[in-house]
C-alpha cells in the first residue's frame, strides 16, 4: 500500500521535461483560480473567461493590440534575464524605462519641430543611453559599496517617476497644453513609424525582435553568455575560472537598463507620442514574470509576454464589460507567477510515493 | 523657535514613523529566522485595505484590526508555504507577493475610494510599537526560543540536527512578519490617513525592508532608522509646505534617495554585514540534504 500523499525525493539532473511543463501548468492552475474567483464574484466562469482571454484578441485590431502590449514586456524580460541569469535582483526596470523614456523623449521635445530621417534613431540611441545610465547606478553601489541592488534599484524606481513628473509639469510643459501635465507632441519623424495602417501596432516589434534574436546569439554562442550562466549557477566555479563579477554585474546592468529605456522611448514615441505622467501601466514590474515564466529562454519570453499582455487587454475588457476592476488583471500575474515558483519544485525534485507496508 | 512648534513637529514624526516600526520589526524576525520576504509592500496594502474595508462595513475598531492581521496572516502563509515546502525562490516569490497584493488590494478597495471613515487616535500605535521593538528584542536575546530562532538563522542544518523543527519556527516567525505589515498596513488606513487610495503605503514596505539592513538585523537599531526616515519626510513635507522656490518633487524623492544613501554607508562595510546578516538568509532548507 502506498502513502496517500506524496513526499519529494532530489533529482540528480534537473529535469528538462518539466522545465517546458512547468509555465504551461502555472498558465493552467490560474485559469482555474481565475474561474473560481470570477465564480465568488458572481460571474459566468465561460462568459467571464471569454470576456478576459478570448473577445480581447477575436479582432485584427485586438491581436494588434496584444502585440503593442506584449513588445515592451517582451523587450525589458529579455533585458532582465542578463541580470537574472546571473542572480543579480534588478527590480529597477520601471525605472530604467522611465529614464530611457526622458532622455529619448527629451531629444524628441528638443526637436519638435525637425522633420529628419536621423531623429528617431538618435532618439532610440538616447533612450538606451538613458535607461543604461539609470540601470548602472545599482551596478556601481553593488560592486564598489556591497549595496543590496534590489533595495537600491527600486527606491530608484520612485526617483525616476519624480524626475518624470517634475520635466512634464515643470520646464518640459507644453506651451500650448492648457496647463494639463504634458509635454509638446513630437514631430512626425519622431513618432515609431506604424507597422500597418489603422493599427498601432509599431516599429518597437521589429527592434524587440532583433534584439531578442541578439540575446539570444548572446547567451548561447558566446563566452559572455557562458559566463553569464556559470557564475548563476556556481559563483564559485565562476571565480575559480577567473570571470570577473564585476564586469559581469556591470554589463548585465547596463544591458538591462538600455533595453529597459528602449521600451520606454518606444512606448513615448509610439503609441503616445508625447511624455506625460503615467507612461507605463507597471511594465518594468510586469516584465519581472514574463522573465521567469519565459524561464529567461528568448522564445519562453516571446510566448510569456503574449500571456502577460493577455492580462492586460482581459482587464480593461472585463472592466468594460463585467464591471470589475481592472486590477483583476495584477491578480491573474501575481497567480501565475506564484504557481510558476511552486510548480518549479518538480524541476529539481520528483514526487514520491512511499510505501507504507 | 518656539516649544509648541517642535513639540508639534515631534508629534508629526512619531505619528509618521509608526508604520515603518511596525513593517520594520514584522520583517527583522522574519529574516533573524533566515527567511527575506519581499513581500512587505504587498501585505501592507491588504492589511490597509481590508481594515478600512471592515470598519466601513461593521464600525468596529476591534474588528477592522484583527481582519486586517488575519489578513497579514493568510498572505505570508501563502508565502511561507511557497518558500518553505515547496522551496521556491525568496526573492521571487517576495515580487510575486508583492504584485499579488497591489493587485488585490486595489481591487477590494475600488468600490472604498473616498469613502468617508473616523480615524482612530494613533496613540496607543505609536506607544505599543515603542513596546513591540523591546518585546522582540527581550525575546531575542533573553529567552531561549528566541536564541533557537536566531540559530534557524543562523546555521538551519545545525539547528535541525539539534532537533529543533526548522519548518515550524520559520513558518511562525514569516507569520508574525506578515501580521506586523498588516496592522503597519491598517494603521495608515485607519490613523494615518483616515482612507483609502490604491497604492497608498507609497513604498514604505520597501523602506522598511530597507531599514533592516540599515539596523544590521539588530531591533533596537530599527527604532533609531524608522526615526531617520520618518523624520527626513516630515522635515520635506513641511520645507514644501514652506513654499520654497525649489520643485516639490524634488523633496518629494528625498526619503527614497536618504535610503540609498544611508544603505550605500551601511553595507559599504563588508564585514559588518557579513557578520551581521543571518547566515541562512534565503538559502531553503530541505530535510533530504
Amino acid at each position: 500500500m502506498n502513502s496517500l500523499f506524496p513526499s519529494i525525493a532530489s533529482r540528480s539532473q534537473s529535469s528538462g521535461l518539466m522545465n517546458f511543463f512547468v509555465p504551461i501548468i502555472s498558465i493552467v492552475l490560474t485559469l482555474i483560480t481565475g474561474s473560481i474567483i470570477f465564480i465568488l464574484l458572481g460571474f459566468d466562469p465561460v462568459y467571464a473567461l471569454y470576456t478576459f482571454f478570448i473577445s480581447p484578441i477575436s479582432s485584427t485590431y485586438g491581436i494588434s493590440e496584444l502585440f503593442v502590449k506584449a513588445t515592451p514586456l517582451a523587450l525589458i524580460a529579455i533585458g532582465l534575464s542578463y541580470c537574472f541569469k546571473n542572480n543579480i535582483y534588478n527590480i529597477g526596470a520601471e525605472g530604467q524605462l522611465t529614464m530611457g523614456a526622458i532622455f529619448g523623449g527629451g531629444i524628441g521635445i528638443l526637436f519638435h519641430d525637425t522633420n529628419a530621417f536621423w531623429l528617431l534613431p538618435l532618439m532610440i540611441f538616447a533612450g538606451a543611453i538613458g535607461g543604461a545610465l539609470w540601470g548602472l547606478i545599482p551596478a556601481i553601489l553593488k560592486t564598489k559599496f556591497n549595496t543590496n541592488e534590489i533595495l537600491t534599484s527600486l527606491m530608484l524606481v520612485y526617483v525616476a517617476l519624480f524626475i518624470l513628473d517634475y520635466l512634464v509639469v515643470g520646464p518640459w510643459k507644453d506651451p500650448f497644453g492648457y496647463s494639463f501635465p504634458k509635454s509638446r507632441p513630437f514631430s512626425e519623424s519622431g513618432r515609431m513609424p506604424l507597422l500597418f495602417d489603422g493599427l498601432r501596432v509599431h516599429f518597437g516589434l521589429i527592434i524587440t525582435l532583433f534584439l531578442i534574436f541578439v540575446s539570444w546569439f548572446i547567451f548561447s554562442k558566446t563566452i559572455f553568455g557562458f559566463q553569464l550562466k556559470v557564475s548563476g549557477y556556481s559563483p564559485k566555479a565562476a571565480r575559480y575560472a577567473g570571470f570577473n563579477q564585476t564586469t559581469l554585474v556591470f554589463f548585465a546592468f547596463a544591458i538591462c537598463g538600455a533595453f529597459a529605456g528602449i521600451a520606454g522611448l518606444a512606448e513615448v514615441s509610439g503609441p503616445i507620442g508625447l511624455l506625460y505622467r503615467d507612461i507605463s501601466p507597471n511594465y518594468g514590474f510586469t516584465a519581472i514574470i514574463v522573465a521567469f515564466l519565459g524561464r529567461l529562454h528568448p522564445i519562453g519570453i516571446i510566448f510569456a509576454s503574449l500571456v502577460i499582455a493577455l492580462t492586460y487587454l482581459g482587464a480593461e475588457d472585463a472592466q468594460l464589460f463585467l464591471q470589475i476592476p481592472s486590477a483583476v488583471g495584477f491578480i491573474f500575474q501575481g497567480l501565475v507567477l506564484f504557481y510558476l515558483l511552486g510548480a518549479e519544485l518538480l524541476i529539481n525534485y520528483k514526487l514520491t510515493y512511499k510505501k507504507l507496508l | 523657535m518656539n516649544l509648541d512648534l517642535i513639540l508639534g513637529i515631534l508629534q508629526i514624526v512619531l505619528i509618521a514613523t509608526t508604520p515603518l516600526v511596525f513593517a520594520g520589526i514584522g520583517e527583522l524576525v522574519t529574516e533573524k529566522s533566515g527567511v527575506l520576504n519581499l513581500g512587505v509592500e504587498g501585505m501592507m496594502l491588504v492589511g490597509a485595505v481590508s481594515a478600512f474595508i471592515i470598519l466601513v462595513i461593521t464600525g468596529s475598531y476591534f474588528l477592522a484590526f484583527f481582519v486586517s492581521i488575519l489578513s497579514g496572516i493568510i498572505m505570508s502563509g501563502l508565502f511561507a508555504f511557497l518558500v518553505l515546502f515547496l522551496m521556491s525562490n525568496q526573492i521571487a516569490t517576495g515580487l510575486a507577493l508583492t504584485i499579488f497584493g497591489i493587485g488585490l488590494s486595489s481591487m477590494l478597495g475600488k468600490q472604498y475610494i473616498g469613502t468617508p471613515i473616523d480615524g482612530l487616535s494613533p496613540w496607543f500605535f505609536v506607544i505599543f510599537s515603542f513596546l513591540i521593538v523591546f518585546l522582540v528584542s527581550y525575546f531575542f536575546y533573553k529567552t531561549k526560543a528566541g536564541l533557537i530562532l536566531r540559530a534557524v538563522g543562523e546555521s538551519h542544518n545545525s539547528a535541525h540536527a539539534l532537533g529543533y523543527s526548522v519548518i515550524k519556527i520559520r513558518f511562525l516567525s514569516i507569520l508574525f512578519g506578515g501580521s506586523m505589515c498588516a496592522l503597519a498596513g491598517s494603521y495608515i488606513s485607519i490613523c494615518y490617513a483616515p482612507m483609502w487610495q490604491e497604492g497608498m503605503t507609497a513604498g514604505r514596505g520597501w523602506i522598511a525592508l530597507a531599514l533592516v539592513v540599515f539596523a544590521t538585523w539588530k531591533p533596537e537599531r530599527v527604532l533609531i532608522g524608522a526615526y531617520i526616515f520618518g523624520g527626513v519626510t516630515i522635515l520635506q513635507m513641511n520645507l514644501q509646505a514652506l513654499g520654497l522656490r525649489f520643485p516639490g518633487q524634488f523633496f518629494s524623492m528625498a526619503p527614497y534617495v536618504a535610503t540609498i544613501i544611508v544603505l550605500v554607508l551601511i553595507s559599504s562595510n563588508k564585514l559588518r554585514i557579513k557578520l551581521s546578516a543571518p547566515a541562512s538568509l534565503t538559502i531553503p532548507f530541505y530535510k533530504g540534504r
